[in-house]
């Protein structure tokens, strides 16, 4: 038989670890893509004398590098740090799963940014933040570089696929340098849409196409 | 957290995608490939390309009486994108200048015919992609009002691919010949299994395949009612009374043309059989599971069911671990990324996408498989949810 993933990626598949939910946890978070309808949970416990993840647990609705990239991150962020957890990257986790498909990079990179985001979660709740800045051009640029180009596996910005990027009175205007029936293009402009839409000051966001 | 239960055989139900070739097909293909593999000549080449030329003949007639035509009314092409795309761009290039610059097609349509229709458009053509309802038929007074003066092509599927509603072709094809428009259908998913007789409805361009059929993959067919405006496509040679250019497949003709004589009534109802036990089995067994398309007007061998809180490619993978083939509509599992637009067609979101499984039977499927399936589906989509954040089976 020839399956499309590692051996590892279907064992974590199969038997992912640390699955299921923790009971009022410290922090938690569901981070959620639209563009392809996957969903993953993320909850943790950390210890406050160490500042380190004492228990964490994951949920997903989604497809099987989605499920696996869960199951791998609850054990590298195991007894981390919350800052060294933080920086775990998809890089990472891909290769502790001997490698993933690049076209499934965003149901994957899911995973990550649910750790990210209930650390955030525990961070907020705890008066760890700082006050919210405003949006710019750079703070879009950040968010898109988690917008995946399905044909590389590397996000839109390190694949030259903004061409431009304006924010003006609360609108965010992206123009990508591709043509509007390109194969992965509404798959890109949700994907744009959904990291960009949440932004405490951004009332709109419109994703254009070169031609 | 799965068990390992694997079945000693492998079910495949996904022969909406491909079919396994009938032996008997084989058969009657062997010959062109070893004795008579001359080109088709004319009646003044010598005699094994006359053979060939007799053979290619035999075939079209059996594939024309299929649809009740004349022979003189079947081409032969590489499959159902070819034969669609030769409908659509053909009758688009033979009226564009003379009639006028618009294609009605439905929404839900597979991707030889949006994708054709969408070229055009760029070629200055305006197409109208009509909606359908949350069964996924096209309305028929929207159809009627969506026909201009400027109206030369209206294309709307026999059945759907994914949800395998049937569409009523009969008063579809009545409609444009009212209007006088020229009327094709993608009957890809239909042929040999659902009656489509020319004689009766008033259809002018038919897709065709045989690769749905138990016959080989690589040759289709388009049915061309006579008269029917179409500018030739594919240059090259005479071919196909010169309408497709290209070495005639006669292996491939032989082979469609005995896949088509296999096909039976009572197999079609065997597949219907096997469908109704699979939809009764699962929406009866299996909570929060919804049926996609018509419940009675579908295709016989074709089930759809979306499982909600779990995805579509977990499931196929799961269940392709324990031998089983079958399709999901998930963004996840195309090749572009996006869901399925048939189910978004049909008034679907994401989640209804996300969730969808497509089963397809087809002469080497067994009620056993049918209650195999249903089985390990029930597991796998018991296991996915308990570690969905979605649902209730926590």
């Amino acid at each position: 038989m020839k399956f499309p993933y590692s051996e590892t990626v279907l064992e974590h598949f199969r038997h992912p670890r640390n699955v299921g939910k923790i009971e009022n946890p410290d922090g938690k978070s569901t981070e959620g893509s639209p563009a392809c309808g996957d969903m993953v949970s993320v909850y943790i416990n950390v210890d406050p004398e160490t500042n380190r993840l004492a228990d964490i647990k994951f949920e997903s609705y989604g497809c099987a590098s989605n499920i696996a990239t869960g199951s791998i991150i609850t054990e590298l962020a195991m007894g981390k740090t919350l800052d060294e957890a933080k920086k775990i990257t998809w890089k990472q986790a891909a290769d502790a799963l001997g490698g993933l498909p690049k076209i499934k990079t965003h149901c994957s990179v899911l995973a990550i940014e649910g750790l990210r985001a209930a650390i955030q979660n525990y961070e907020e709740r705890h008066g760890l933040v700082k006050e919210q800045k405003p949006t710019t051009v750079e703070v879009v640029r950040r968010r898109l570089k988690k917008v995946m180009n399905p044909l590389a596996g590397l996000d839109v910005v390190r694949t030259n696929l903004i061409k431009s990027v304006d924010v003006e009175e609360g609108t965010v205007r992206v123009v990508m340098d591709l043509p509007a029936d390109h194969q992965f293009a509404s798959a890109m402009r949700e994907e744009i849409m959904e990291k960009i839409e949440p932004l405490w000051d951004v009332q709109e966001v419109v994703v254009e196409f070169s031609e | 957290m799965m068990g390992d239960t694997v079945l000693d055989r492998f079910v495949y139900l996904d022969n909406a995608a491909a079919t396994r070739l009938d032996e008997r097909v084989l058969e009657a293909m062997r010959p062109y490939f070893f004795d008579i593999y001359a080109v088709a000549t004319s009646e003044f080449g010598y005699s094994q390309g006359i053979e060939a030329q007799e053979a290619l003949g035999e075939a079209r007639k059996v594939l024309a009486a299929a649809l009740g035509a004349e022979a003189e009314e079947f081409i032969f092409t590489s499959g159902s994108t070819e034969s669609s795309n030769i409908a659509i761009k053909g009758v688009a290039q033979a009226l564009g200048q003379k009639k006028g610059k618009h294609i009605v097609v439905s929404k839900i349509e597979d991707f030889p015919v949006l994708n054709s229709a969408r070229a055009m458009e760029k070629q200055g053509f305006h197409v109208t992609y009509l909606d359908v309802d949350s069964d996924g038929f096209v309305d028929l007074d929207n159809l009627r009002n969506s026909i201009t003066d400027e109206t030369i092509l209206v294309s709307i599927q026999h059945a759907n691919q994914e949800i395998g509603t049937i569409q009523d072709i009969e008063n579809i094809g009545g409609i444009c010949k009212e209007k006088g428009v020229v009327f094709h259908t993608d009957a890809t998913h239909t042929f040999t299994r659902v009656p489509l007789d020319v004689k009766k409805i008033p259809v002018d361009l038919i897709t065709v395949s045989a690769h749905t059929i138990h016959g080989p993959k690589g040759i289709g067919g388009l049915y061309i009612r006579g008269g029917t405006p179409l500018s030739k496509w594919v240059d090259g040679g005479f071919q196909e009374f010169n309408l497709r250019a290209g070495l005639e497949n006669i292996p491939g003709a032989a082979g469609f043309a005995r896949a088509v004589e296999l096909v039976t009534v009572e197999e079609t109802e065997r597949l219907r059989a096997m469908r109704d036990h699979l939809i009764d089995r699962i929406l009866t067994e299996i909570p929060d599971t919804t049926l996609n398309g018509h419940r009675c007007n579908r295709l016989p061998q074709n089930a759809n069911i979306t499982f909600h809180f779990v995805e579509g490619e977990s499931i196929t993978l799961h269940l392709d671990m324990r031998g089983f083939a079958v399709s999901t509509g998930s963004a996840c599992f195309s090749r572009s990324l996006e869901g399925s637009h048939v189910i978004f067609g049909i008034g679907g979101d994401h989640e209804r996408a996300h969730g969808s499984i497509r089963f397809t039977f087809g002469r080497y499927n067994t009620m056993e498989d049918v209650d195999n399936m249903v089985g390990t589906i029930a597991e796998v989509v018991q296991e996915l949810r308990k570690i969905s954040p979605l649902g209730r089976n926590k």
